[in-house]
């Protein structure tokens, strides 16, 4: 196959980017996304050229590095997939294919594909966790967790990070982020206690850290490559709205 | 022997070793606690976990992660499981049996004392994960569900869906981000590691490099906290992630750490077999997949060939024209047998022509069995269906088999294009993880006093072979429970140093070490890319020092690596520059040292001449092609110091005391 790109590199975080063409002969239908752009950084490398730099890590679609914005879509075409499980069998020869970082003001660029995601550990370290020392845990059998409960906390647990749903969302709004956390822990007894200082304190960061507001076109849903339900936000909203009647 | 690899095995009973030492070892009290200040390079399992744990206890952490956030450690790809001797399936599990499995599974080359403490531990992680919100899977009566795994006849794997390292990982990441929010952690994410600092013999600091502004920065710590993981990505080819790599391990290393065991590498027998050049790495399917998976290959060449060929498919393939030979050879253990045993009878199969795929280099790992016999049928007993039909069996099966390993089958069929419901997964072993790593003693301590290793990183507890599911348990054992412990011995006498300068001599001489390395590697301005270099040294550790080595390959292989070294730093090609967002030159310096690493690796298996675990040497094999370990000459670990002209080996002795020492046998 012979694929035509269309790849915006920006040489660092206060220079201006640009769209760059590209050409990439001999690619195979198994490759990757990601190996294919290995072999356009090899063929740049050996013309001397600045190789694009892309984040990626696993490349199992676990680690939620990989972060291209292919063809005006996170993570490309197809659904519940990353950008490193998506192979260049779901595209055919002589394509032109687009690909921009994530776009959102609170994950500014790096360089050329990377961006900053922080913003979501400084949401998590605002609350996304249980209090528990090591060492202070009882018997993990004594606190029985119905297993359809503990199944929808897991689906809720399942977010990668990867920072789709924000770059999906015409808002930029962080809120299946931010909602599949904040429901994970609220679906488990052990986050019973904290459940409402929680959601104020995620919510308020999230705020602090320029996400847009939620307009629920669901788009963030569609996106996502583990198919976090849009009920999370949902609950989130519910927590939310009980945790300020009740003054916390 | 040398003195300096004292184990500092407590004396005592085995299971009063532990015990006996957390209530007299030194402690520091909460107020010298807060001005001893701690590194922890990696924020895996192990690093996120121990960086948590310190933090809580009051001392000031800084902590360091190649990756944008400390969330994306590989610990999140494991994705079996987690052990631990619960005994909550009322199978006649215990401590002794987690601590025996291990001691076996590991072909008798690692220490008793440290494997007894990690399966004494092993509990308390499972409750302290719980309690952090891991969603476990469980039954419908709300208790823990378990699962096998290899080289063991109990149920003692816990487990989330094909997730367990993600959710595991972000239990412990979500303790340290808590630490991170309080203020007791510094986290440096996007920085590597490129030197210990050590100041009279003792670790002090570390040299990292901020990855997006390229700027070298000198950092204190009373103790430096090495848990960066494996090298597996020696081979170019592995299930790692991209960014693994030994660049911190191999400073220390160089810097006075010596390397234990480095040929013991793990080869996984069930990955995704590679489809061609532009391979960048590879993919695990679970082994919990051998719970209901069988391995087969044609029984008749014949059949093998036509399957190579695409004129056959394996579903047209007769029961009694296949060869399950895992079944065949070791009906004890059967599909379950451990990694190193799967891995070499796959390479076995393979090699003497009845490999399945264009490449001859896979096996198949077949579901419809256990989807429709063992599933499907039980499924429709529930139903009250006395006869189901074909379809009904396979029907109700897949749903089982979709609840158990629904994601890894998403994945597989993503990665091939095939649906393995319909048609049995290919598989072929690949590099997974490796045993070997900086030499410790019981207090995780490196021969440097004052730097430690943790998780894969070390080398203590697997001998020359993991067990499935040990990995977890190892990485957070060191992290929560070990080294919050082991700490206080070496830091009760730090009380009285005050924090270091940074514009200490040795911080200056140190920056100066690395900056003239990135300029070199700058300067070299070549023709080839890394990257052509790390498949080139990968393509020579895969085919001499994987699945199988002998003494000529070895050899060979060592003199093609100073070969390979010599051509790197003189036709190397870096573009961009040391100030900037550099990937290439981050894995430029990478490769550098694993290209010192293999070395190093064959110079290891090449001294061990024996079979054992992990390193199968052709020479020493039973005449059932069984590996022939020599618990005469080599019932040691091999712990590597390095000098300006090579290296030196130093013994330590394995004394076992508890285990009879046996042939290890699954049959």
């Amino acid at each position: 196959m012979k694929i035509n790109l269309k790849v915006w590199r920006q040489k660092n975080n206060k220079a201006k980017g640009e769209l760059k063409d590209y050409k990439v002969d001999h690619v195979s239908p198994d490759m990757s996304f990601l190996e294919m752009f290995d072999v356009l950084n090899e063929d740049l490398i050996t013309k001397g050229d600045d190789p694009i730099t892309f984040d990626h890590d696993c490349r199992e679609g676990i680690c939620g590095s990989c972060s291209m914005h292919i063809n005006g879509r996170p993570h490309g075409p197809l659904a519940g997939v990353t950008t490193c499980q998506l192979h260049m069998r779901s595209f055919s020869d002589g394509d032109t294919i687009v690909v921009e970082p994530w776009r959102a003001g609170a994950f500014p660029v790096n360089k050329d594909l990377s961006v900053d995601r922080s913003a979501f550990d400084r949401i998590i370290a605002s609350g996304g966790f249980i209090s528990v020392n090591t060492g202070n845990a009882q018997d993990a059998n004594n606190l029985p967790i119905g297993k359809e409960q503990a199944d929808e906390a897991f689906m809720s647990a399942a977010c990668i990070g990867c920072g789709a749903c924000v770059a999906a969302c015409k808002n930029a709004s962080a809120m299946l982020f931010v909602s599949a956390k904040v429901s994970q822990l609220a679906l488990l007894p052990q986050g019973q206690p904290e459940a409402k200082m929680r959601v104020m304190a995620m919510v308020n960061q999230m705020d602090a850290e320029g996400f847009g507001s939620c307009t629920n076109t669901g788009a963030c849903s569609a996106e996502c490559p583990k198919g976090i339900d849009l009920s999370n936000i949902a609950r989130m909203n519910r927590e939310f709205f009980s945790a300020n009647l009740l003054g916390k | 022997m040398s003195n300096i690899l004292d184990s500092k095995i407590p004396e005592g009973n085995l299971n009063e070793k532990w015990t006996k030492y957390k209530s007299s070892v030194h402690l520091v009290n909460p107020a010298n606690k807060r001005s001893l200040e701690i590194i922890v390079v990696g924020s895996g399992l192990a690093g996120s976990a121990a960086a948590a744990s310190l933090a809580e206890m009051g001392y000031k952490v800084k902590c360091f992660c190649f990756q944008d956030s400390p969330r994306r450690a590989h610990s999140i790809a494991a994705q079996g499981g987690i052990n631990a001797a619960k005994n909550y399936q009322n199978d006649g599990d215990s401590t002794y049996r987690l601590f025996y499995d291990t001691i076996k599974g590991g072909d008798y080359r690692a220490r008793e004392g440290n494997v007894h403490r990690l399966a004494e531990v092993s509990s308390s992680i499972i409750d302290q994960c719980v309690a952090q919100g891991v969603p476990f899977a469980r039954e419908y009566g709300g208790l823990l569900s378990n699962r096998s795994f290899g080289g063991t006849q109990v149920q003692r794997t816990f487990y989330a869906a094909g997730q367990t390292g993600q959710q595991l990982l972000l239990g412990a990441y979500s303790a340290l981000e808590r630490q991170i929010g309080m203020g007791q952690v510094k986290m440096y994410s996007r920085h590597e590691m490129l030197d210990v600092v050590t100041i009279d013999g003792k670790a002090r600091g570390i040299i990292a490099r901020d990855l997006v502004t390229g700027k070298l920065e000198r950092h204190f710590g009373h103790a430096v906290l090495l848990c960066s993981g494996g090298y597996g990505n020696v081979f170019y080819l592995s299930t790692n992630a991209m960014g693994s790599n030994v660049t911190a391990a191999w400073k220390a290393h160089k810097r006075g750490a010596y390397m234990a065991n480095p040929c013991y590498t793990q080869i996984h027998p069930t990955c995704i077999p590679r489809s061609g050049d532009h391979q960048s790495k590879l993919t695990l399917m679970s082994e919990s997949l051998r719970n209901d998976g069988r391995i087969w290959v044609p029984a008749k060449k014949e059949d093998a060939e036509a399957l190579r060929k695409g004129t056959l498919r394996p579903t047209q393939i007769k029961e009694e024209d296949r060869d399950y030979y895992l079944e065949r050879r070791y009906p004890a253990f059967g599909n379950l047998v451990p990694r190193d045993v799967a891995s070499r009878a796959a390479k076995e199969r393979c090699d003497a022509g009845y490999g399945v795929n264009s490449t001859g280099e896979a096996v198949y790992l077949d579901f419809f069995f256990n989807m429709t016999e063992k599933y499907g049928r039980t499924e429709a007993t529930k139903k009250g269906i006395e006869n189901p039909s074909a379809a009904q069996l396979k029907e109700f099966g897949a749903g089982v088999i979709k609840e158990k390993y629904g994601n890894l089958f998403d994945m597989y069929k993503q990665i091939t294009g095939v649906d393995p419901y319909e048609e049995p997964m290919q598989i072929y072993p690949a590099v997974h993880y490796t045993m070997g790593g900086l030499w410790v003693d019981y207090n995780l301590m490196t021969t440097v006093p004052g730097l430690y290793a943790l998780g894969e990183a070390n080398f203590s507890d697997h001998g020359a072979n993991r067990l499935g599911a040990s990995a977890l348990m190892q990485g957070l054992a060191d992290g929560y429970f070990v080294i919050p412990y082991t700490i206080g011995d070496y830091l009760a006498d730090e009380i009285r140093t005050k924090a270091i300068s940074t514009d200490h001599p040795a911080f200056a001489a140190t920056e100066k070490d690395v900056e003239d390395r990135i300029q070199k590697l700058l300067n070299v301005k070549g023709t080839k890319s890394v990257d052509h270099f790390h498949k080139r040294l990968g393509k020579i550790m895969w085919n001499e020092c994987g699945m199988a080595r002998n003494i000529e390959g070895l050899k060979s292989a060592i003199a093609d690596i100073k070969q390979l070294k010599v051509e790197f730093w003189s036709d190397v090609r870096v573009t961009g520059e040391a100030n900037e967002f550099n990937q290439e030159l981050e894995k430029a310096g990478r490769v550098a040292d694993f290209i010192e690493l293999g070395e190093l690796m064959c110079t290891d298996a090449l001294e061990r001449n024996e079979s054992c675990g992990g390193h199968f040497r052709e020479e020493y094999q039973t005449d059932e092609g069984e590996a022939l370990r020599d618990d005469v000459n080599f019932a040691f670990v091999s712990a590597w110091e390095n000098l300006a002209d090579g290296w030196k080996l130093h013994k330590e002795e394995l004394k076992f005391e508890n285990i009879k020492i046996a042939a290890r046998s699954y049959k």
